[in-house]
This record gives C-alpha cells, sequence and structure tokens, in this order.
C-alpha cells in the first residue's frame, strides 16, 4: 500500500495539470500564461498539461480582477476540481484587484473568495514567474503531503 | 494450458508497455515540435496521480462504465493473446467502445459530453467496417478467423495483403485518436471540445480509461503484428515503422471534421480493401 502512496505522491508532484480561468484580465496576464504553453517555454516538460475541464485540473490559474459578477463562477469551477488541488492568482488584479480594486464592482483579490497557494505578482508577469508560481505551489502541496524533509 | 499462461503475462505486462508507448510518444511528439518533452515516465504519473483523486462523479452509470470498458480491453488483450477468433476479438472490442459511449452519453445535462458520445459513434462506424474487412481479408488467406492460424501461416500476411494493412493503418489512427481523427477526444488539443467523451470523467475513472487505452494501444500493435508474423524482428521493425508514421501523421495533419472522416477514410478504406480482396480472390 506505500508503494502506491508513494507513486501517487509521486505523481501529484510530476503531473500538474492547469486549468485557466479569466476573471475578466485586461488579457496581458492571459497572453503570459498562454506564452507558457508554447514550444519557447515548453512547460509540458515538467508535466504541465493544459486542459480546458476543472474536472481534469489540478492546479487552477485565475487571472484578471474577481468582480460581484464573475466570483460565482469562479467558485463553481474551483468547487468542480477534485481534490487534492492548488489555486495561482496571476498579475496584480488576481493578487489585490490591481488598478481596478477601487471600481464599484470589484471584489478584490482571489483570496477574497477561494483559499489561493501561491501568487504571482507583476502587471503582467513574466512567463518564467508563472512557472515559478506553478513550482511554488508544488512546495506548498509538498508540505500539505508532508513530504518535506 | 501455456497459452493461458501466455495471455495472463500479456495482460499483466500490457498496460506497463503501454504506458512506456505512449511516454515515448509524447517524448518524440515533443522533438517533432523543437520541445524538450516530459520523461518517458510521465504517463505514469498522470495515471497514479488521478488514481489518488477524490472520485467525483455524476451518476453511477458512469462508473460502470468505466470498469467494463477497461474489462473489455483487458479481455481483448487476453483473448488476443490466447490465439482466440478474431471475430470474438471484435465484438468485445465493440462492446468496450459502446460503453465508452454510454458512459457520455449518461449525463444528460452535459451538451459538450454529448457532442463527443455522438462523434465517437460517428468514428466507431469509420472504423469498424474497414476492422471487419481487415479480418475477412485475414480469413481468406488464412482460411480462417483464429489468431493461432494467422500465425503458422508460412509467409507474411504483408506480402499478400500490402493494401489491407494500409486500410488497418487507417482504422489504427481512428481507434487511437489520433489526428486527422481525434475528432471525439483530442490527444493534444487538450480543449477541443473540452475533451469530448472524457469531459465527465475525472479522477480515478479517467485513470481507468487511460489504463484502459493503454490496453487498446497493444491490443492494435499486436494485431498490426499478425502481418509479419513469421520471424520476431521483422514484427518489431514492422511495428517500430508503423507506430511511427502514426507519429509523423499525428503531428502534420490538422484536426478534421467527422463528415470528412466518413468520406475519406471509408471510401479510400473500402476501395482499397476491394482491390486487395479481389487480388487475393483471382490469385489464390
Ligand atoms: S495584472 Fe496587469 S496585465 Fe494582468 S490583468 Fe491586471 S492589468 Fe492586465
Amino acid at each position: 500500500m506505500s508503494i502506491l502512496n508513494n507513486w501517487i505522491n509521486k505523481g501529484r508532484l510530476k503531473s500538474p495539470w492547469v486549468v485557466h480561468f479569466d476573471c475578466g484580465s485586461c488579457n496581458g496576464c492571459d497572453i503570459e500564461v498562454l506564452a507558457c504553453l508554447t514550444p519557447m517555454y515548453d512547460i509540458e516538460r515538467f508535466g504541465i498539461i493544459n486542459v480546458g475541464n476543472p474536472k481534469h485540473a489540478d492546479v487552477l490559474l485565475v487571472t484578471g480582477t474577481v468582480n460581484h459578477r464573475n466570483k460565482h463562477v469562479l467558485k463553481n469551477i474551483y468547487d468542480q476540481m477534485p481534490d487534492p488541488k492548488a489555486v495561482i492568482a496571476i498579475g496584480a488584479c488576481g493578487l489585490s484587484g490591481g488598478v481596478f480594486r477601487d471600481a464599484y464592482n470589484v471584489v478584490g483579490g482571489v483570496d477574497k473568495v477561494i483559499p489561493v497557494t501561491a501568487y504571482v505578482p507583476g502587471c503582467p508577469p513574466k512567463p518564467e514567474a508563472i512557472i515559478d508560481g506553478v513550482v511554488t505551489a508544488l512546495e506548498e502541496v509538498k508540505k500539505v503531503l508532508g513530504l518535506t524533509a | 494450458m501455456a497459452d493461458i499462461i501466455i495471455a495472463l503475462i500479456a495482460v499483466i505486462l500490457a498496460p506497463i508497455v503501454g504506458g512506456l508507448i505512449s511516454g515515448v510518444d509524447r517524448k518524440i511528439t515533443a522533438r517533432l515540435q523543437s520541445r524538450f518533452g516530459p520523461p518517458i515516465l510521465q504517463p505514469f504519473y498522470d495515471v497514479f496521480k488521478l488514481l489518488g483523486k477524490t472520485p467525483m462523479v455524476i451518476n453511477s452509470w458512469q462508473v460502470l462504465c468505466a470498469y467494463v470498458y477497461l474489462a473489455a480491453s483487458m479481455l481483448c488483450v487476453f483473448l488476443f493473446f490466447m490465439q482466440s477468433d478474431l471475430l470474438l476479438i471484435f465484438f468485445v472490442l465493440t462492446i468496450g467502445a459502446v460503453f465508452l459511449v454510454m458512459g457520455a452519453l449518461s449525463t444528460p445535462n452535459s451538451p459538450y459530453s454529448q457532442i463527443g458520445a455522438q462523434r465517437e459513434l460517428m468514428q466507431m462506424l469509420t472504423y469498424e467496417p474497414l476492422l471487419i474487412l481487415v479480418f475477412v481479408a485475414i480469413a481468406m488467406v488464412t482460411g480462417s478467423f483464429k489468431v493461432s492460424d494467422a500465425l503458422a501461416y508460412p509467409k507474411p500476411l504483408l506480402t499478400q495483403l500490402p493494401l489491407i494493412f494500409i486500410v488497418l493503418g487507417y482504422a489504427l489512427t481512428i481507434k487511437l485518436r489520433k489526428s486527422p481523427f481525434d475528432i471525439s477526444a483530442s490527444h493534444h488539443a487538450h480543449q477541443e471540445i473540452v475533451r469530448g467523451v472524457l469531459t465527465e470523467y475525472s479522477g480515478p475513472f479517467l485513470a481507468l480509461i487511460e489504463i484502459a487505452h493503454w490496453y487498446e494501444v497493444i491490443f492494435v500493435l499486436a494485431l498490426c503484428g499478425l502481418f509479419w508474423a513469421t520471424n520476431l524482428f521483422g514484427m518489431l521493425v514492422l511495428l517500430v515503422i508503423t507506430y511511427f508514421l502514426e507519429i509523423i501523421v499525428d503531428n502534420v495533419s490538422a484536426r478534421m471534421t467527422w463528415r470528412w472522416m466518413l468520406k475519406g477514410a471509408l471510401s479510400v478504406g473500402l476501395v482499397l480493401s476491394f482491390i486487395n480482396i479481389v487480388w487475393v480472390y483471382t490469385a489464390g
């Protein structure tokens, strides 16, 4: 049984499938996320695959400001992902609402609605920073699984 | 008795080999796109991770369907290595595919799943007649539908059935859901109709389907192996070339519509197998 558990834990660290949700970003962060998928950055070498379906995903990448209209959608997507899962908030907007934080319809950061595992600052963040965010989230997952020395 | 032991060993080894093949497949695909690509063991990481996730199901039908699909593909491999009847294997294969479609159809509120299921049915409609023709041609040459007779045939079947092998290649590409026929659940563009038939499966049940897919890879490769059964080395070369061509075609072609698939694959397949069968008939 412990061998099986070992393999499962290994898989959890080596195959984070991401789903990308855009809470009304200016498209800057989105393009950077998509840049990660190109052969230039080739995130597949870390086992990362961009799936379009929260039911298959392990990591939720959120870009843009959360507002009162889309916070339900965000929560819904989060709830559809089977455990264990992680959330990465991307860009100044995802962290705090960014330049839009004072707008009347803006809730604020992603963490006002769902728990966030890792934050990637920047406006927009570089693809390297986003990949780094996924790696940091995996470190968090390691801690939760009790795999850190 | 020896048959059963060989078949059991094949059933145990098939997912390991199948997983390695799909790992190599992903690596070669990545290299063809001048990427570095995931490690060879990546498919195993994926499946183990999926096995460890919390099960979430829409209804109990889905669970049953995932298990039956896995069982049917395992049975296919088992029967093949038992050197059983090709027609029997064909029926078992069909039952597995039908259950996969049933599982996708059992979620009436999910349009993606419904569309995926309908496209999967179209795919079945395309590859099943071709597969039957391949089996009929093998039977015409060897005199029976038995795998054991095909293996015992003194000459490589490929010398008599070269066109039929191309038809099998078509059926194989559709069955393995590779471009240009990855219509119901795309292998590379994972967002294509949000993975079609596989949309509503998640966690451990998705893992079961993935393992079943590995069994199917092994089964279709074994089927190709029949065409050069006279010596092991020839068989291996044939399989490597076939699978490599499969990967190349997968990479150079775009996704097509199901109408194009139905027209293209069926017409070419029917004509090629007709020519080959007439040729065997007149020559033999
Ligand atoms: S953080 Fe900057 S780039 Fe990203 S969505 Fe907000 S404004 Fe656009």
